[in-house]
């Protein structure tokens, strides 16, 4: 009778094995476990064993039935893996398709210039100040040491308004004078941003509206050392270290003494090409000591307080670090232009 | 300003190379923008200024020499051509076939450039500047060994029509180079250093920079003449514009050419050689920096009637007019200073001679002019009557009184001798506003206390009286310093700090980094904010952009394109979109171009002109921009700058893309959605948005209110206002919003609701309203009746149709139940579904949807 199972066993493990799909293993466990399955005959034959052979048998049932369960599990896990598996396979994709996209915003070049101009000065303890673009002739020149007919005024084109006495600024430099009449006499260390307008015919090297960004600083004790050290400070943190920079006697009627400053051609190193008209540097920004009359003017006793300012553009050195060949791209706002900013 | 080199070289030693001599007066502040080598080689290395500008040829030296024309013979073979025979010092004379009309058959003894076989020369056949190597060859069946040179092929000026003749002092054998080479320099010259307009100014400087002496005598003049006084008065009424007038007068004198060496000069200083006593103002007013003006004095008499003439220099009267040499009649008004006799107007006082006193190639007696006139007014006078010269640059920037004597005196003296004069002793000079001596006291401790660095006062003194101040020692510390009569730019001790600072040189001053109180740190938070907004609409995927400030006058017009009659929909500053009629904007008074003469009032309109452009390249369109706008105010003369946002959207919600999605077009809701999520990530709780009308929009459009404040607006425009701007028919949302009361809410501190550790019951509720129910006021309703206890309310589902009878929508939520201290009950919850089912029952006409 015992060896009846054992070929039983082997038969349903042999059939087991031939079950390649959850139908077939259904039917099998049907066939063995079901209510009238092989399992409950060898079951029922228990009832009709001799008392003698009962429990020889009884053990053997009960291993058969231990053998079926363990290979029916150990069955049932291997198709429940190979259909994972299969399923899986079915999800593969071409991982070279785009992805969904994502409508993307970037920032204008410009914004992102003032940016990098902003933060370098906060490090220096440097504020951002506000100054309106409508300004009065008073404030953009002669406060600024220009007075009517000043020959200096034959610097910037200006835009007049139909309102005697009013103009669009040509430089942030008016703001100057705001910021000394609010804060005076506080120590001053602010810069001031904002759009600037000359009357210039536009082309790719001219526009009629531009950012500047003004800096001044006005204390008891602020000197051209100062000046240099936080302009070439500016310069190299904005251009990278080991730039070279020069500062070139120049005139400004708001600065005595007056600077330019230049800086070693970043396209060519120094060698000379186009960009800095073959003469190896490119000027970045003009500065000085704020003059006398202006300290006056915005309420510091000169025999007291001094200070310095400069002023430069915000479109040149994204053109410079960009290498954008064309200002007049900045107020385009051409998409194809702008979606280039990463 | 052109300073040639060798003119230079007549008053200072030039001791250091060129670009050496370069590099520092560009850091002294006379920028030198371009170096012209004229004939010579550049220096190899350095002298960048000099590459890529200069197409001129250096002259070999091997090759290109002073010759000496020996014969001119006829060419056997051609009319036109002659042979010469040159020498040149270096071999036996050799022999040229030429065309050069200016030397004839017969003739010998000219000097002249002589270019062997293989000198390289500018093809004098050509304009365009290229180089020919010269070669042996025939011409007409004769050898021609070399050629005699024409200006034009030694790149001196585009003249081809004979051969250049020198000097008869020119020196044979030598190379050409080394006789009439040179190298020019442009300089830049800023308003302070009008004294520098000069090549006497410029020597001063080189002189001090260098560590030389200027070379400069009093200039003097043979005069043989008659005195000049009582040949002609002289009269100031107004002198408040001209402060000295001096006048010499020379008789007799050949109108002709200049000699070589003058046009030479003035050709490379950039003027144009016209005859010898033109040539000498002009020379002498590029090597002073004295304006000057020759009168034919005859005529002067004619017009005196015979009499001496009497020159006044007085304003012009109301009416009066003048033909200037120009040939062109001139209105002038009452604020032009004119220099008059007693017949009238003969000149506008340094700006332009008349045309009735001109010298001519007919004129005998010259009076010259050397006078001073105001800088202020004669600027304005030469831009009045648009014709800037040399002269009213000079004038116009000011030239010391002090130089009317010495320019006079130099330049009657050459007349006498290029032109054969015979000078009238003396001067006729009136000057009735004598130029004030300055004086400025200067301490060692000002000069540190501004370049922070410590500067001697011997230094300071030696720096000083290089540049020929004088200098005293008035206290132990204290410096008097007399500013020389040639510089008016001088007036406080800031202008010497400057003078030491340069010539020391800006690249000795130190480098620190401030030794001062850090002034108060303020934040400016409306910039953080609206860097922040920027930021956060980037995230939502727009484009930041910058406009024009300036837009057309017809811009706002524009907007308002679906009303019937436009100008009825004009606003006051204020009203969001602000729609000013033109003339109340702020205009340009000398606009550049009619698409920019008016100064925005809203960012509407050039936000779609943005677009309008950009949908040329793109079918899906999301742009920001934040920016100012331009409200004039009442009684006061600068308007208003608040700044404003604009969005605008158009096109599909999704990128096309093998993905498919809707296709469907952004419309209202997206615009919405986006100033939500602005909204949020800005922390704005108070934030309502209102149905409204406006003609720029069509009937999708709302106001936004933040806070109790009218924020602006945003909507889908109106088809007629986008047809106005060119924009194609789809969907265009557009928003305006001051920025300021979104700034309101910035910076806030924010707190955090404790999460409640119970949970939380979900469930959904459709209710039936009209039409003209809002969502607002049903999410108002339920968020009364559901107290604290209703956590989220979120509206899922809107529909109409059927079932639901027309004039009626149903809107679906999720609701969420939470309490903090207990776990809510189902009776509880049914307790509070039931109160809000009821409220919104009672207080909208609703219906629970089953």
């Amino acid at each position: 009778m015992t060896e009846d199972l054992h070929q039983l066993a082997a038969e349903a493990e042999a059939t087991l094995h031939a079950a390649k799909d959850s139908a077939a293993l259904e039917a099998w466990r049907v066939r063995y476990f079901g209510r009238k399955g092989v399992l409950s005959d060898v079951m029922a034959r228990l009832s009709t064993i001799s008392r003698e052979e009962r429990p020889a048998y009884g053990k053997a049932a009960n291993e058969f039935r231990q053998t079926l369960d363990a290979a029916f599990a150990a069955r049932q896990e291997v198709l429940r893996q190979a259909e994972l598996a299969e399923a899986l396979a079915a999800e593969g994709v071409d991982v070279t398709l785009p992805g969904r996209p994502v409508s993307l915003g970037r920032m204008h070049p410009s914004h992102r210039t003032l940016r990098e101009i902003y933060a370098i000065f906060a490090e220096m303890g440097f504020q951002v100040y506000d100054a309106p673009d409508v300004e009065t002739d008073e404030n953009n020149f002669q406060l600024l040491n220009m007075p009517p007919g000043h020959p200096a005024r034959d610097m910037w084109d200006t835009f007049y308004t139909t309102t005697p006495g009013v103009i669009l600024r040509t430089h942030t430099s008016p703001g100057q004078i705001r910021v000394m009449r609010q804060y005076c006499p506080e120590p001053i260390r602010v810069i001031l941003p904002g759009m600037c307008y000359r009357y210039e015919q536009v082309t790719a090297r001219s526009e009629m509206m531009f950012h500047q960004v003004e800096a001044l600083a006005v204390g008891h004790n602020i000197t051209m050392a100062d000046l240099k050290g936080v302009v070439i400070s500016f310069a190299r943190k904005m251009y990278g270290e080991g730039r070279k920079v020069r500062f070139r006697c120049s005139h400004f009627p708001f600065t005595e003494p007056s600077a330019e400053v230049d800086m070693d051609c970043i396209i060519c190193g120094g060698q000379g090409c186009r960009v800095c008209k073959y003469t190896g540097w490119l000027e970045i920004m003009g500065c000085g000591m704020v003059h006398p009359v202006v300290l006056r003017n915005g309420g510091y006793d000169p025999d007291v307080y001094s200070g310095f300012a400069f002023g430069m553009g915000v479109e040149r050195p994204a053109m410079l670090k960009y290498r954008i060949n064309d200002i007049r791209y900045f107020f385009a706002n051409d998409a194809r232009f702008l979606e280039q900013f990463v | 300003m052109k300073v040639p080199i060798s003119w230079l070289k007549e008053y200072v030693n030039i001791t250091v190379p060129i670009p050496a001599l370069a590099e520092r007066m560009t850091l002294a502040g006379l920028e030198v923008s371009g170096i012209d080598y004229i004939g010579v080689e550049p220096p190899t290395g350095a002298g960048q200024a000099a590459k890529g500008k200069s197409q001129r040829v250096p002259w070999d030296r091997e090759r290109i020499w002073v010759g000496q024309i020996l014969e001119v013979r006829p060419h056997p073979n051609a009319d036109r051509l002659t042979l010469a025979t040159v020498e040149f010092g270096h071999g036996a004379p050799l022999t040229v076939v030429t065309g050069a009309p200016n030397i004839r058959p017969g003739e010998k003894g000219q000097k002249v450039p002589f270019a062997q076989v293989g000198a390289k020369l500018i093809d004098g056949h050509y304009d365009d500047g290229r180089l020919l190597t010269l070669k042996a060859g025939k011409i007409r069946g004769v050898a021609s060994e070399g050629m005699v040179c024409s200006e034009k092929e030694l790149g001196l000026s585009d003249d081809h029509e004979g051969i250049l003749i020198l000097p008869d002092d020119a020196p044979v054998s030598v190379p050409l180079a080394d006789y009439l080479g040179d190298v020019v320099l442009e300089v830049e010259i800023t308003p302070n250093m009008a004294r520098c307009m000069s090549i006497i100014g410029i020597a001063r400087e080189v002189a001090a920079l260098t560590g030389q002496k200027l070379r400069l005598a009093e200039p003097a003049m043979q005069a043989a003449g008659a005195p000049i006084a009582g040949q002609v008065a002289i009269e100031i009424p107004d002198s408040d514009l001209c402060n000295r007038y001096s006048a010499t007068l020379i008789r007799g004198v050949t109108i002709g050419p200049s000699p070589f060496w003058l046009r030479h000069r003035l050709r490379l200083a950039g003027m144009r050689p016209i005859s010898n006593v033109v040539d000498v103002t002009n020379y002498v007013m590029w090597e002073w920096g004295q304006p000057l003006h020759a009168f034919d004095y005859d005529k002067l008499a004619e017009r005196a009637g015979g009499r001496a003439p009497i020159i006044i220099i007085r304003r012009a009267r109301a009416g009066e007019k003048m033909t200037t040499l120009d040939g062109v009649a001139r209105d002038l008004t009452t604020d032009m200073l004119l220099i008059t006799d007693t017949a009238g107007p003969i000149a506008v006082a340094g700006v332009m001679g008349g045309a009735e006193t001109e010298v001519t190639e007919q004129t005998r007696n010259i009076l010259l002019e050397s006078a001073n006139f105001h800088n202020i007014n004669n600027r304005r006078t030469s831009q009045a009557l648009r014709l800037p010269s040399e002269a009213s640059q000079r004038f116009g920037r000011g030239v010391p009184a002090g130089m009317t004597i010495p320019a006079a005196t130099r330049a009657t003296e050459l007349m006498r001798v290029l032109a054969s004069g015979v000078i009238a002793q003396g001067y006729a000079d009136a000057y009735p506003v004598p130029q004030e001596t300055s004086v400025v006291e200067i301490t060692p401790g000002q000069v540190e206390r501004i370049l922070g660095m410590k500067v001697s006062a011997e230094r300071i003194t030696a720096i000083l009286e290089s540049l020929e101040f004088r200098v005293e020692k008035v206290a132990p510390e204290v410096l008097r310093c007399t500013v020389p009569w040639q510089r008016l730019d001088v007036s406080i001790a800031a202008d010497l700090i400057e003078e030491v600072a340069r010539v020391i040189g800006y690249d000795q001053i130190p480098t620190t980094l401030f030794d001062d109180t850090l002034p108060p740190q303020r934040r400016n938070l409306d910039l953080e904010a609206e860097e922040r907004i920027r930021d956060i609409l980037i995230g939502c995927g727009l484009q930041d952009t910058i406009a024009y400030s300036l837009v057309g006058q017809d811009t706002n017009h524009r907007l308002l394109a679906a009303l019937n009659d436009p100008d009825s929909g004009y606003t006051a500053p204020g009203v969001i979109p602000c729609l000013l009629p033109p003339a109340a904007c702020i205009r340009l008074a000398n606009p550049l171009t009619p698409e920019h003469d008016t100064m925005r009032t809203s960012l509407a309109p050039s936000a779609l002109m943005i677009l309008r452009d950009n949908l040329r390249f793109r079918d899906r369109i999301a742009q920001f921009e934040i920016g100012r706008v331009y409200w004039p105010r009442e009684n006061q003369l600068l308007p208003d700058e608040p700044r404003h946002l604009c969005l605008v959207l158009t096109g599909p919600r999704e990128s096309l893309s093998w993905h498919g999605g809707s296709g469907e077009m952004t419309d209202f809701y997206d615009l919405k959605g986006i100033v939500e999520a602005l909204l949020s990530r800005l922390g704005i709780a108070d934030a309502r948005f209102a149905a409204t009308t406006h003609p720029a929009f069509g009937p999708r459009v709302a106001r936004l209110t933040i806070n109790g404040v009218d924020a602006g607006i945003l909507g889908e425009l109106h088809p007629q206002v986008r047809a106005a701007f060119d924009l194609p028919a789809q969907r265009v949302s557009l928003a305006e919003f001051a920025l300021a009361p979104f700034l309101a809410a910035f910076n806030r501190p924010q707190t955090v609701t404790p999460l409640s550790a119970f949970p939380a019951v979900r469930e959904d509720l459709a209710f039936i309203v009209d039409e003209g129910v809002t969502a607002e006021k049903v999410l108002a309703v339920m968020r009364a009746a559901g107290g604290d206890l209703l956590r989220a309310v979120e509206l899922f589902d809107l529909y109409r149709g059927a079932p639901i009878p027309a004039g009626r929508k149903s809107l679906a939520y999720r609701l969420t139940y939470q309490a903090d201290d207990r776990t809510l009950s189902a009776d509880a919850v049914e307790r509070l579904r039931n109160r809000i089912v009821k409220r919104v029952q009672q207080e909208l006409g609703a219906e629970l949807r089953g």
